[in-house]
């Protein structure tokens, strides 16, 4: 299909594409047609048709007329949903490692080493501004070769809300489609949010915030220097004779400009601890983790607080000495973790699903079908990754459900999403077509060839 | 199995306590231990509305009331510690000298066993403080052992908030020269005792210029004129509380020396140190101490761990409360928080304290260090019910702790726990088993493991 098209075109072109993983080159119209369409805002259209033109969605229903300029795909027996969206996601920024578990305390192992902050002669306290980059975009460090990006397609997703997570303020987060030729145009929305990660070098010896309560204090004392930077810039713009000058601060203005604010919270205590935290902030928040969110459905649900929820569930450690015990507690945290989302959903809060360092679509599927299993709906599932993330970022006019005018990012699979024999058969970011290619038979150790 | 989780899942529930009324509780036939009032050979105790409603030999059930005799047992106010760190998911902000804007409030962790076990050893009310490694270490909280309940339904709520003070050894050490080897970190000032002063006196200037700059600011807005307000800074803010009184100052110290110092840079600057924390030497200056008006939270006989600490007697406690200064013995730790009756009753061997002046030690004087005595301490009608059932006298070594309310609620019972332990064991084994099928059904295939194997 794609090769007539691709032939006529010079030897640069197809560099080009090999080098971006992509086709750039394609037809511009689609049509979807016989097909069963998830729309995710409405009910699913049993025999419908979906129409892409330009990058965008030009037509959704039963009734929809196949444009004559259209390249037509027989959809009897595939299902079209929107695309799937990763929400929270380290996908495009090359050697990025996936974020580190939620953890406002512990969890597993832990969060994992902090990353070096700028080195400085002596931390005095929050107004040395420590491990903070606020002001970094990860708008900027989007590499459209990062092979993660195509990883992620391959397994239906579409979009993904990357953020730079080292430094307790990481940066703002960008949510992007996950094609194109260049960084620029894959983006959707340059600001999605202030990434907090609650973890230091910490203890004696290092520098401030060395604890817990060191970061809250630090992070609430920044949110009430933004609050005053913002108010004597103001004061100072109407009376800038009579009055000293407010200093610039690249760290406020990056919490400024930023809409809204992501905590960790894996368990029930940090969920609860971090709703605290967020009015005390009076700032908009997403809370990130979620694997004991199930215990705290009412408290995220009177807030009025998302979430957003890890597909990495946890469990015992497969190095853990065996004849280790695990409290009943942690044993419970581990059952009921996959029941979350189905709780979240039933409870009416509203939460989205990041992949967490999950990137195959074998490995979604599985996790995803825990979740359902421990009383998700299929409906709810597809939700997660699609409208509802869009909803949580404030896209949700242009990314999410298979809606006229939306952007035309899409999954077409033969079988149900999140099923073990589901095939990803094509994926449309921004209205370009994608055929996954099938995954690679499992590397198999051969044990005979060494003996 | 379902229910049963379900079950557990209460247990830890985390919902808003419900507000109901819980049908009153009468406690008859106990030897009463008021502390405040004598003791009452064979007495009652109603409970209603989670207070205190009567107090006698000789008081009636009221229709509906729950009943607990005992006969042969002895009931007196719940224990509370004036000294711990459990509940809190970080001690120490170790990492300044003056750490007035990290609260340990913000990281209590209400699933933390240590509540349910101070619980089991008759504590109702903890004081869980900061630790020590800064001169001016991070702001306290009170709470009630709830165990079960939400970190919010921990605090005890109308408790002034405080904040932890550190002389000595463990706010200098860091800044100790090693001559000869070089240090691994850079030195923190101060390295000496009479910088960890000069860094208390820095503080409370900079305090005194902050709280300055706010009065300034609304002076001139009061006057119409043209001015930004100075930024709320949260390491100033709880030392203003301080010095307008509205937050407790706990001192932990050692030495003589330096514990006169404290209170001659507090007298100068115009706050009150509410408490002295250990005041191991506190016995050679019981009179300044009581002349400044500080109560001394202390140990009954645990020193030596470090060379300030060796000067130390067991008469400690009973001398200083002989020169009229308001003891308390704390635990400092969550062992020693799960019998501090015992602590207690070294007192009546060591210095010749009274049985109620001894249990003073861990009830109403920790209760009026912390300003809470109109509400705890005591058994006294109107107070919160927050009381224990030993099975002894509680100075008695064996005396075991057989049931413990708060506000009126059974939060402790001895006999449910033992009764329970078989039911958790099965749940237990049930996960676990739950969880090895899970794993193995999700084994790594080919290429799924990301870790690295060997």
């Amino acid at each position: 299909m794609k090769t007539s098209f691709l032939l006529p075109k010079t030897l640069l072109v197809l560099l080009c594409a090999a080098l971006a993983g992509l086709s750039a080159e394609g037809p511009q119209v689609f049509a979807i047609r016989n097909t069963r369409v998830v729309r995710v805002s409405g009910p699913p259209i049993e025999d419908g048709t979906v129409v892409v033109r330009d990058g965008l969605i030009e037509a959704v229903g039963a009734n929809v007329k196949v444009p004559p300029d259209a390249w037509v795909i027989e959809g009897k027996g595939l299902t079209v949903y929107p695309g799937m969206i990763d929400a929270l996601s380290t996908w495009g920024i090359p050697g990025a490692a996936p974020p580190a578990a939620a953890g406002g305390g512990r969890r597993g192992g832990g969060g994992g080493p902090a990353a070096p902050t700028t080195p400085q002669s002596v931390i005095r306290g929050p107004e040395d501004r420590p491990s903070n980059t606020s002001y970094l975009k990860a708008a900027d460090q989007i590499v459209a070769a990062d092979p993660s990006i195509e990883t992620g397609r391959n397994a239906g997703f579409t979009t993904a809300a990357t953020f730079p997570n080292s430094n307790i303020f990481a940066g703002q987060g960008v949510i992007f489609d996950l094609a194109g030729e260049r960084s620029g145009s894959m983006i959707v929305s340059p600001s999605a949010g202030t990434y907090i990660a609650m973890r230091s070098a910490g203890g004696f010896g290092g520098s401030f915030p060395g604890s817990l309560m060191g970061i809250m204090a630090y992070v609430h004392q920044i949110y009430l220097d933004a609050d005053h930077y913002k108010l004597a810039k103001q004061i100072y713009s109407q009376h800038p004779q009579g009055l000293q000058r407010p200093a610039y601060d690249r760290t406020l203005e990056g919490v400024l400009e930023s809409p809204r604010v992501l905590l960790p919270a894996a368990r029930a205590v940090e969920v609860d601890r971090m709703i605290r935290f967020a009015r005390e902030l009076n700032r908009s928040a997403v809370l990130y983790g979620g694997d004991e969110a199930w215990r705290a459905v009412d408290l995220l649900k009177q807030s009025g607080t998302p979430i957003l929820v890890s597909l990495k569930w946890p469990e015992r450690s497969r190095d853990a000495d065996p004849a280790a015990q695990d409290s009943l507690h942690t044993l419970e945290m581990r059952d009921k973790a996959p029941g979350t989302p189905g709780a979240l959903a039933k409870g009416g809060v509203k939460f989205a699903f990041y992949t967490d360092g999950l990137a195959t679509q074998q490995d979604i599927n599985r996790s995803v079908k825990r979740a359902l299993d421990a009383g998700l709906t299929q409906a709810d599932a597809v939700r997660a990754l699609t409208l509802s993330p869009a909803e949580i970022y404030g896209v949700s006019d242009r990314l999410g459900s298979i809606d006229k005018g939306k952007i035309a990012n899409l999954v077409v699979t033969e079988g149900e999403l999140f099923q073990d024999k589901t095939k990803v058969k094509y994926v449309f970011v921004d209205g370009l077509k994608f055929e996954p290619a099938a995954p690679a038979a499992p590397a198999r150790r051969n044990t005979e060839a060494t003996q | 199995m379902k229910e049963r989780l379900l079950l557990v899942t209460a247990a830890f529930g985390l919902l808003p306590v419900s507000i109901f009324a819980a049908a009153p509780i009468l406690i008859e036939n106990a030897t009463v231990l008021t502390i405040t009032n004598g003791t009452i050979a064979r007495g009652s105790v109603l409970v209603r509305d989670g207070k205190i409603a009567a107090v006698g030999e000789n008081i009636k059930a009221p229709a509906g009331a729950t009943v607990i005799n005992a006969d042969g047992k002895f009931l007196m106010p719940g224990i509370i510690d004036c000294h711990s760190h459990i509940i809190a998911e970080a001690i120490n902000e170790g990492t300044l000298s003056v750490s007035s804007m990290v609260d340990v409030g913000d990281v209590l962790n209400p699933e933390d066993i240590a509540i349910y076990r101070a619980l089991a050893g008759g504590v109702t009310t903890a004081n869980i403080l900061h630790g020590s490694a800064n001169s001016i270490g991070g702001k306290c909280v009170v709470v009630k052992t709830r165990w079960g309940k939400s970190a919010e339904e921990l605090k005890f709520q109308g408790a002034l908030p405080g904040i932890k003070f550190a002389l000595g050894e463990n706010p200098k050490r860091r800044g100790e020269v090693s001559f000869g080897a070089p240090s691994p970190t850079p030195p923190r000032y101060p390295g000496t005792r009479m910088g960890v002063e000069e860094v208390i006196r820095e503080a409370f200037t900079q305090a005194k210029e902050y709280q300055a700059s706010w009065k300034t600011y609304e002076a001139k807005k009061a006057k119409g004129e043209i001015a930004i307000p100075p930024a709320r800074d949260l390491k100033l803010e709880p030392l203003v509380e301080v010095l307008e009184g509205k937050r407790l100052v706990h001192a932990h110290c050692y030495r003589q020396d330096e514990i006169l110092m404290l209170l001659h840079v507090a007298d100068e600057f115009g706050f009150k140190i509410r408490t002295l924390q250990h005041v191991l030497e506190g016995y050679k200056v019981a009179d300044e101490i009581k002349a400044h008006g500080a109560g001394a939270s202390t140990f009954s006989d645990w020193w030596a761990y470090k060379v300030e600490a060796y000067d130390a007697i067991p008469y400690n406690a009973a001398i200083m409360m002989k020169r009229g200064v308001l003891v308390s013995l704390n635990s400092d730790d969550a062992e020693l928080m799960r019998h501090l009756n015992t602590e207690a009753a070294k007192t009546m061997k060591y210095g010749g304290l009274t049985e109620t002046e001894a249990l003073s030690t861990i009830t109403i004087n920790p209760a009026k260090q912390l300003m809470i005595e109109k509400r705890v301490g005591s058994i006294e009608v109107g107070k919160d019910a927050d009381m224990v059932i030993y099975d002894q006298h509680p100075l008695s070594t064996f005396a075991k702790v057989e049931k413990v309310l708060i506000d009126g609620q059974v939060y402790f019972d001895r006999n449910k726990d033992i009764e329970g332990r078989p039911e958790k064991e099965k749940e237990k084994k049930l996960l676990i088993t739950k969880a090895a099928e899970e794993q193995k059904k999700a084994a790594p295939t080919g290429g799924g493991s990301r870790r690295p194997t060997q």
